[in-house]
């Protein structure tokens, strides 16, 4: 038995594994007769969504299921004295009120993390931490009981507002990206530079905002807890919450089947998965905790706010000489996790010179963690907004500019780039969107509106993680997929689906998908763009083994045999597939990153271009129209990629215009917590969005050639905004978002 | 959300008598029990009540069933077509599934949208009388900047009610004693000063039945609502404007706001510095002095002031074009 099937408990299913150590040129994906792999075919969990019957987290039935509903800290800092329930106890209903200062989760776990997140809430970090639960008979009840109960506390001294710590900023341990790093002779070079821009720009804090607020039913079949979880990384989550809880990893199978969009903020285990737990160990019951959308924006994870001084210095015809992007960021004072906000800077642009430092700053607010493409999201807002303001010195076109900066191989590694289509990108938008309509900036004026259009680059590190699925050939023809890689709405099902069909010559309705069981093979996960490539390659590689076998019981070569409509086709014979098995054949695919992505640097590419018009009197901004074009490998389906281009495009909209989490300064409390007050774009806000793909091929990332695009979409989508702004007014307004009042003074009103 | 008691009303009288708070579309108050910033002890369901009809009377006015949804009222073709202004402020409020649930009476009745309000974990005078406001010196960019006290700086987030006040409407009321009132809506809400939790002169009991609109103006009629998002956002400042002019003269003006104060706000010198002149800057500057005069910012709202300067002038000229 292998190793794998040793810890799936399944039987002996060879492994076929692959270390991403070379290139892999050939695939069967571009080979494949069922021709169903890139084409948009619609998602095939699609009418189970629309009919109610696709299950999340919260929706799961349970015997004598109990309801939890978290008590918060109604305090920034501090230390709990007593919780006092006497009021809550009363309550009928109440069944009881669960405390256990040592094991609660003080914030989520962090993305990938296979340690339990900090633990031990009776010190207060900050506002609204989760600190006990209230079970109830009812959710009503349980909800009346959290509101009841009260917190005596000793208030200690805190850190809550950014604009008084900036003086406080550590440098952070390396990450995926060093916390400061240097090359060259950066203030040297700044310093005689012939053209310079040096301005400093500031994001807020975000939320991700997900659909379905985070939710866990946890119970416990003797010694095994079983949590239906709203999770992103269904592995790494079991390790975070048997880790918190004490327990063993294999005690612990998380289920995620269906998660309603989480964007990082699912990626480690929430507060209310252990306080369920917790809760149901000590009632003997299983309990249910769905977090209230005002609990959702205190205690789950925010994008970090950014202040970002960004130098660019160039020569007189605009080539970068010495690239300099600085960060504050903030998190809670136990956390580590700060936002890589240059990580798309240290490769996107050439120049000898250079410097990207991040400084983080303890501040006693909610964690920090990752939100929809982790520095490239605010990164790329500074970034692409500074060079636009290069350019309008320079007075070249922003394309240009970018065409006299692209650089040959990746610029401070001195590696190649694995595939790289940014300038074909800007080039092809340029033409599709009618760039060379773009005025002057400020003079495009029709009556009380000003126009104007803008322009970004968008870059997405690709990244490739270990990830295993198991495909079964069954006797009547089917395949079925089992991984415990999740779909958050992103479209793993349908991808999933559409590389065995094609890889084994089935029609996609014969492809069965298993998703979000942690004991079925551990998969990535969906985060960091990574879900397609990584359990993509998963199930390729396990189909690859299965048409070796299928080829070989042919008594054929596997390349001379067509697979189609569950036939083989070879050696003037055509035989049904099933004919060439005697029982169920299952085969697990492995995928690991290995040399490749350091001998190659692998990013997805593409241009934003943006439309707006601005209101000269009131300031108010409408996106008028929007593209994107987007290089990013193989595109899987062409209906579910576009989708996450949407989506990023529409939160690059949100950023730049509306959206702001806001923390009082007084005790760091979140200020608004619904989704009436954190605006999200509204329908009102998304005009036509076009989106457009650019065929490519990347042989160094994955068998399958496909890159991340999750992510890619709202890199750099919010500075396009911003530079379309700029564009319609002449206004450069380097705090987002650029809401009304930070532009009104500033606009041409002739009153 | 508290335990509480639900009674359904059949007739006006046994509402007014059920000593409950009166819930119809519900689209606020349950939001609000749910949060705990409002805890009645029952609730007495009037949406079953014969109040849903719009009329038009002999003397060319409507009378409205406070149960009429918004989008009912927004869509009424008499309202298109003569009271284009409570059209349009309808239709820039909420969101079309808000609009259809909620009514014309609880639309007047909405309470703030402040958040320090919404959280009970925080200081707030109006949800818990002597608590203190840490809306100032807090995060106000939404709040108000007119009418305020230092117990209190809310605003009123409707939007139908300033268009309301603009076409100077009567809110019809029944007391448990069978007394019907007909309060101007000029003197319908009240300012905060040391008691902003008393928001109108309702007293216990008093059923809003209807709401008046007097003939139709005369003029154009105008609704500007500026807000952070294009749908579904609270208005920073909005104009809801009626202005004839007559002879290169503004021969009558009605101009109410949104955003600004604890009311929908009105305040007849705005009118005053314009009636009887020549549209022009000059005089909608002094409209905009006029509205202006006692404004105070609070911090982060500190731009409604010049925000609601340009938006007044701008919709009177767009009045007067």
């Amino acid at each position: 038995m292998s190793i794998l099937g040793k810890l799936f408990g399944s039987d002996d299913a060879e492994t076929n594994a692959l270390v991403m150590d070379e290139p892999r040129p050939h695939s069967f994906l571009d080979h494949g007769a069922q021709d169903v792999i890139g084409k948009p075919i619609n998602r095939v969990e699609g009418p189970l969504k629309v009919t109610g019957r696709a299950p999340y987290a919260a929706e799961y039935p349970a015997e004598r299921l109990a309801y939890g509903v978290l008590v918060r800290a109604t305090f920034g800092s501090g230390k709990i004295t007593k919780i006092d329930d006497s009021a809550a106890r009363a309550l009928p209903g109440v069944i009881d009120v669960v405390a256990d200062y040592d094991t609660f989760i003080r914030s989520p776990g962090q993305g990938g993390a296979t340690e339990a997140p900090p633990q031990g809430v009776q010190e207060v970090h900050y506002f609204g931490e989760p600190v006990a639960v209230v079970v109830g008979e009812t959710f009503e009840a349980a909800r009346d009981g959290a509101a009841a109960v009260r917190l005596e506390y000793d208030e200690a001294d805190a850190s809550y507002a950014f604009a008084a710590h900036k003086d406080q900023g550590k440098e952070p341990k390396e990450d995926q990206i060093p916390g400061h790093s240097k090359q060259g002779d950066f203030a040297g070079a700044f310093d005689k530079a012939a053209v310079k821009i040096d301005v400093t720009y500031t994001t807020p804090s975000q939320n991700s905002t997900a659909m379905e607020p985070h939710a866990s039913i946890a119970e416990w079949r003797d010694d095994t807890l079983i949590l239906h979880g709203a999770y992103q990384m269904v592995a790494s989550d079991q390790q975070q919450l048997a880790k918190a809880l004490g327990v063993s990893a294999d005690k612990v199978r998380i289920i995620a089947r269906f998660v309603g969009g989480g964007f990082g903020s699912k990626l480690g285990i929430a507060p209310e998965s252990v306080a369920a737990a917790v809760a149901a160990k000590k009632l003997g019951r299983p309990v249910k905790i769905v977090l209230a959308r005002q609990q959702v924006y205190e205690a789950t994870v925010r994008r970090s706010n950014t202040e970002q001084r960004i130098r660019l210095g160039t020569d007189a015809n605009g080539k970068i000489d010495a690239l300099s992007h600085n960060s504050l960021v903030t998190n809670t004072p136990y956390e580590q996790y700060w936002e890589p906000v240059a990580i798309g800077t240290h490769f996107l642009y050439g120049g000898e010179n250079r410097e990207m430092n991040h400084d983080l700053i303890a501040l006693n607010l909610n964690a920090a963690g990752s939100m929809r493409a982790p520095g490239e999201a605010v990164g790329m807002m500074g970034l692409e907004c500074a060079m636009d303001e290069l350019a309008e010195q320079l007075g070249i076109d922003p394309i240009e500019l970018r065409r006299r900066n692209e650089p040959a191989q990746e610029p401070e590694k001195g590696i190649p780039f694995s595939s790289r289509n940014l300038i074909p990108a800007l080039e092809k938008g340029a033409q599709l969107f009618g760039w060379s309509q773009r005025k002057k900036a400020g003079t495009d004026r029709r009556g009380e509106w000003l126009h104007g259009m803008g322009v970004s680059s968008a870059v997405r590190t690709n990244m490739l993680m270990k990830s295993a699925a198991k495909v079964t050939l069954t006797t009547d023809g089917r395949a079925i997929i089992d991984t415990d890689m999740t779909d958050i709405g992103t479209g793993s099902y349908t991808i999933l689906a559409q590389i065995a069909a094609e890889t084994l010559g089935l029609p996609v309705e014969k492809v069965v998908v298993h998703l979000g069981d942690g004991k079925a093979p551990p998969s990535s996960g969906s985060g960091g763009s990574w879900g397609a490539g990584s359990a993509g390659s998963s199930v390729y590689l396990a189909c690859e083994k299965i048409r070796e076998k299928l080829a070989k019981s042919m008594g054929v070569a596997v390349e001379e045999m067509t697979l189609k409509d569950g036939r083989a086709i070879a050696d003037n014979r055509v035989v049904p597939i099933t004919e060439l098995i005697d029982e169920n054949l299952g085969v697990i695919g492995q995928i690991e990153p290995g040399k490749q992505e350091k001998k190659f640097h692998q990013a997805g590419y593409g241009a934003h271009f943006c439309a707006v018009k601005v209101n000269v009197v009131t300031g108010e901004v409408r996106v008028e129209r929007m593209l994107g074009v987007f290089a990013a490998g193989r595109i899987l389906n062409e209906k579910t990629a576009r989708s996450q281009c949407l989506g990023g495009m529409t939160f690059g909209i949100g950023a730049a215009m509306t959206e702001e989490m806001i923390h009082d300064d007084r005790n760091g409390k979140v200020v608004n917590r619904d989704m009436a007050e954190y605006h999200v774009p509204s329908h009102a806000d998304v005009p036509h969005l076009e989106v457009h793909f650019l065929e490519e091929r990347d042989i160094h990332v994955n068998p399958i050639h496909a890159k991340g695009i999750g992510e890619l979409g709202i890199s750099g989508a919010g500075a396009a905004v911003a530079n379309a702004i700029f564009n319609a007014t002449g206004v450069r307004v380097r705090d987002f978002p650029i809401t009304c009042d930070k532009i009104i003074e500033q606009l041409p009103f002739d009153a | 959300m508290k335990t509480f008691d639900y009674r359904r009303a059949d007739t006006i009288e046994a509402a007014t008598h059920a000593n409950g708070r009166f819930i119809a579309g519900g689209t606020n108050l349950l939001d609000l029990m749910k949060l705990q910033v409002e805890t009645p002890e029952r609730l007495v369901d009037i949406s079953r009540l014969d109040l849903d009809t719009i009329e038009e009377r002999d003397d060319g006015g409507l009378t409205i069933g406070a149960l009429v949804p918004n989008s009912d009222l927004a869509a009424d073709p008499r309202v298109v077509a003569k009271y284009e202004v409570l059209s349009r402020a309808l239709l820039a409020g909420a969101s079309g599934q808000l609009r259809n649930k909620a009514s014309t009476g609880g639309n007047l009745l909405q309470r703030t949208r402040c958040y320090y309000f919404y959280d009970t974990a925080t200081r707030c005078n109006k949800r818990e009388p002597g608590s203190g406001c840490d809306a100032i010196g807090g995060f106000n960019r939404i709040l108000a900047v007119l009418g305020t006290s230092d117990h209190c700086i809310a605003t009123h987030p409707s939007d139908m009610a300033v268009a309301m006040r603009a076409l100077d409407a009567v809110i019809v009321t029944q007391k448990p004693d069978g007394d019907k009132r007909r309060i101007s809506i000029h003197d319908f809400y009240r300012l905060p000063g040391d008691t902003p939790q008393i928001e109108t002169v309702l007293e216990s009991g008093e059923l809003i039945t209807h709401v008046e609109l007097p003939a139709p103006p005369t003029g154009k009629q105008v609704y500007r609502k500026v807000r952070d998002r294009a749908s579904y956002a609270f208005a920073l400042v909005s104009v809801a404007g009626v202005v004839e002019v007559k002879d290169g003269v503004i021969a009558s003006a009605a101009l109410a706001f949104g955003g600004l104060g604890p009311m929908p706000w009105r305040n007849p010198a705005v009118e005053a510095a314009i009636v009887g002149k020549a549209p022009s800057t000059q005089a909608f500057e002094a409209a905009a002095d006029a509205l202006l005069a006692d404004a105070r910012g609070y911090g982060s709202n500190d731009f409604k002031i010049p925000l609601a300067r340009r938006t007044l002038i701008a919709t009177l000229r767009d009045l007067t074009a």
